[in-house]
């Protein structure tokens, strides 16, 4: 296939996300055509002439008027408004690169922190390793991604753990309106902020970061199956010491004076809720209907 | 490139939990990850073995062929062992020539098989001064999920046990025959987190480490090769204490490697 | 095809018309696809097809390494095909030969002729494919599994790329030759198909042809190339099971 040939394609995550009414579980392949009669090829997909196929490996996704694909598996793709978890990997006079698991490390400039840093003073806030909660301010075609540390749960995270999952698992540790991440905050009493990037910060006692663990690494391992709300919730029970009495501290602190404060992350309201194969609680399926 | 920069706060977890006798994994101090060897798993090698402890997979290939020995050992056959990191494996590989890291496995494999007389060299002899056999244990890392070295030579190992020198094949002998093997070795490698010495350590644990010990031992009860590696210090008394634990896993290993399967 | 007229050559087509192996010319080899094969890249494959055994792993799109081979409108494809010393008979020396290099090269450019590399401006997407047991047909079962594994990476693509040689054995065409087909055969003709727009994004040819056998063989590796998608999708449906809608619902 030549150049001039290639069919476009309609990048993923750029996409307003209003949120989803059902899933309907069709896992498509790239290459495959999908059923797109009257409807525009969205994320996920390309068209060649008339017709529309899967680009990437994922969850079939009508989103009328458009057909989408929802990834299954692949690294972050950073969207607007997304709060994430980086590691720092560089620091330069000005910023720092950080590693938020997407294709490129995106720049935190000093201006976007709430500390007042001089030029050439970034190592003295952020060192390489340190890990922070930012969000996602903007991306430009060269595949830049500026985020900021100003604003509400953003910061520098201190003590806990961080546990990592595929970013296309996030959307079941949150659950529908965030019952799932609140079932796990409620029977454990840990800390836990979420990155859309399927980085995951847990603080609290050993034992409440050990049964937040478990739990995630159940969510992982079964993110496409059902029932999972039950199945997380009755390992909580069986595991539970009786100690669960809710987030306590902030989680957070930092070196500095004029940081912000407790970067608890509250799971994203349910309109920012993006990703379709959240259906526990009420399987729906439209043929059976 | 050492892109995938390892949390601090990740690493400060593996100490605390360390201090407390436990590991990220749910292991004990003193516990291996599941540990298996497939024999035969290369048709093309003249031995080969597939070791797999955890999430870290080294698949190992023997290769024999006629060459000639060194001129200071005409009598003896000649070993090579030769470890591949290839970036296959990891993240935090760079495609290229060998680094460092890939060199210190093959080094502290090929020590070890060396210094244990695992195979006989003079054997391998075919006409002194002129004709002798090369082995050559071929080590390829395929998934690195921490604690190389032991995998390495359980692979390397597994592979050699059931090596066939392919004498018919090269008109040197009327028949393949197996290649013999005189002792057993195997390495376990311990790394220091904090106050405690914990064996079998994952990727994120060595990263996280305050120096690692590897210990060689064989089944006639001789320490046979010892590294010390990553930044960091032990004690003689950790030393003594690291050895007795590397003998009570050493068995367990042998009989994996020499019988295959879990 | 270099021992063509050497002295032991095998009878590579019985006047049944059956090959070395029992395959009818149009058959192919045994062939088995674990997508999602290892735990550390962002995308994997293992390929046992016939005595082959092939591991590819993606890594990316990250950040490009070196930094000059950087592109400001799309990501770079680098591929590096590698054959571990014991996969052939004779111990290949390790390290990059010529014949590893141009390999690497056209399974690089085939595999960006599907990827929407411009997606992901200045960034690298890197595959490895290491070789572990070679019989015949490396480059073709690389492809295979380097593309499965590129799905697994959850990178967008036109579509998955099934491959596969075509040669002539015996005075007849075969589909999918192995070692001793190659050897002592009279062509080799591997190529990468692309299911969706029925182009060829890896094309060879070694040997000696007519037009018109050139054009069946092209028929031939077509047809081969279908049946081996199939394979690579069902490996990825695997890995990917999604639990039937109606067990949640009853």
């Amino acid at each position: 296939m030549g150049r001039g040939h290639r069919p476009s394609h309609r990048r993923r995550g750029h996409e307003g996300s209003p949120s989803h009414s059902f899933g309907d579980r069709v896992l498509v392949l790239p290459g495959e055509e999908l059923p797109g009669h009257g409807l525009k090829p969205g994320p996920g997909t390309y068209r060649v002439g008339g017709r529309i196929y899967a680009s990437v490996l994922g969850l079939l996704s009508p989103r009328p008027p458009l057909v989408q694909v929802v990834p299954l598996s692949g690294r972050y793709i950073p969207k607007p408004r997304d709060v994430v978890i980086g590691t720092v990997t560089d620091v330069q006079g000005t910023f720092w690169l950080l590693d938020i698991g997407a294709p490129r490390w995106a720049p935190l400039h000093m201006t976007g922190t709430p500390w007042k840093i001089e030029v050439g003073e970034t190592d003295r806030y952020l060192r390489v390793g340190e890990s922070v909660v930012v969000q996602v301010e903007n991306l430009d075609p060269t595949g830049r991604i500026g985020v900021t540390m100003n604003g509400e749960g953003l910061g520098k995270l201190e003590g806990g753990t961080i546990v990592s999952l595929s970013p296309a698992r996030i959307p079941r540790v949150v659950g529908r309106g965030g019952s799932m991440i609140q079932t796990i905050i409620q029977r454990t009493g840990a800390q836990i902020a979420v990155g859309q990037n399927g980085r995951v910060w847990v603080g609290g006692s050993p034992e409440a970061i050990e049964r937040v663990r478990e739990a995630l690494r159940i969510i992982a391992e079964g993110a496409q199956h059902r029932g999972l709300t039950e199945r997380v919730d009755s390992y909580l029970r069986a595991t539970a010491s009786g100690d669960e009495v809710g987030p306590q501290e902030p989680p957070t602190e930092t070196a500095h004076r004029d940081a912000p404060g407790p970067t608890y992350v509250s799971p994203p309201p349910a309109d920012r809720d993006v990703e379709p194969e959240i259906e526990d609680e009420e399987p729906v399926d439209p043929d059976l209907e | 490139m050492s892109e995938e920069v390892t949390a601090e706060i990740l690493t400060t977890h593996i100490l605390d939990l360390a201090s407390s006798g436990k590991r990220l994994d749910g292991r004990g101090p003193d516990d291996y990850r599941p540990t298996v060897v497939e024999p035969g798993f290369v048709a093309t090698a003249d031995g080969s073995a597939l070791a797999r402890i955890g999430d870290t997979v080294v698949v190992g290939g023997i290769k024999l062929e006629p060459g000639k020995p060194f001129p200071d050992t005409p009598n003896a056959g000649v070993l090579t062992t030769n470890a591949e990191l290839v970036p296959l494996s990891s993240p935090t590989f760079e495609p290229g020539p060998p680094q460092p890291g890939a060199i210190e496995v093959s080094r502290v494999v090929d020590r070890a098989i060396r210094a244990a007389e695992t195979i006989d060299l003079t054997r391998l002899c075919v006409t002194p001064g002129e004709k002798t056999w090369v082995c050559y244990v071929d080590l390829h890392v395929i998934d690195h999920g921490g604690n190389l070295i032991d995998t390495a030579l359980l692979a390397a190992l597994g592979a050699l046990t059931h090596a066939t020198v392919p004498a018919k094949r090269f008109g040197i002998a009327e028949a393949d025959y197996p290649l013999e093997i005189l002792h057993y070795p195997v390495e376990c490698t311990f790394v220091r987190l904090g106050d405690s010495i914990v064996v079998d350590p994952t990727f994120d644990e060595e990263r996280a480490a305050q120096g690692r010990l590897t210990v060689a031992t064989d089944e006639a009860g001789r320490v046979v090769a010892m590294q010390k590696g990553l930044v960091g210090a032990f004690s003689p008394d950790d030393v003594r204490t690291v050895v007795d634990r590397a003998f009570r896993h050493g068995d367990r290993l042998r009989a994996l490697a020499r019988g295959g399967g879990g | 095809m270099g021992n063509v007229g050497a002295k032991d050559v095998p009878v590579l087509l019985s006047p049944e018309g059956l090959r070395i192996d029992g395959r009818r010319v149009d058959e192919l080899r045994p062939i088995k696809i674990q997508a999602g094969a290892l735990k550390h890249a962002d995308g994997s494959a293992f390929v046992e097809w016939g005595a082959n055994k092939v591991m590819a792993a993606v890594y990316g799109p990250r950040e490009v390494h070196p930094r000059h081979l950087q592109q400001n409108t799309k990501a770079v494809i680098q591929c590096k095909y590698n054959m571990a010393a014991f996969s052939v008979d004779e111990r290949k020396r390790p390290g990059l030969d010529r014949r590893s290099q141009e390999i690497s090269k056209v399974i690089a450019e085939a595999l960006e002729s599907v990827v929407f590399v411009e997606e992901f401006p200045r960034t690298s997407i890197d595959v490895y494919i290491e070789v572990l047991q070679a019989n015949a047909g490396t480059r073709c079962a690389g492809i295979v599994a380097a593309s499965v594994a590129l799905a697994d990476a959850g990178i967008p693509m036109v579509d998955l790329l099934p491959a596969v040689a075509v040669g002539k054995a015996g005075g007849a065409l075969v589909l999918d030759l192995k070692k001793e087909e190659d050897n002592f055969g009279e062509a080799d003709l591997p190529m990468a198909l692309v299911p969706q727009s029925g182009r060829l994004v890896l094309l060879q040819m070694e040997g000696h042809m007519t037009p018109a056998e050139l054009s069946q063989a092209l028929d031939m590796g077509v047809a081969g190339c279908r049946q081996i998608y199939e394979r690579m999708k069902a490996a990825l449906r695997e890995r990917y099971a999604v639990e039937p809608a109606a067990e949640g619902s009853a």
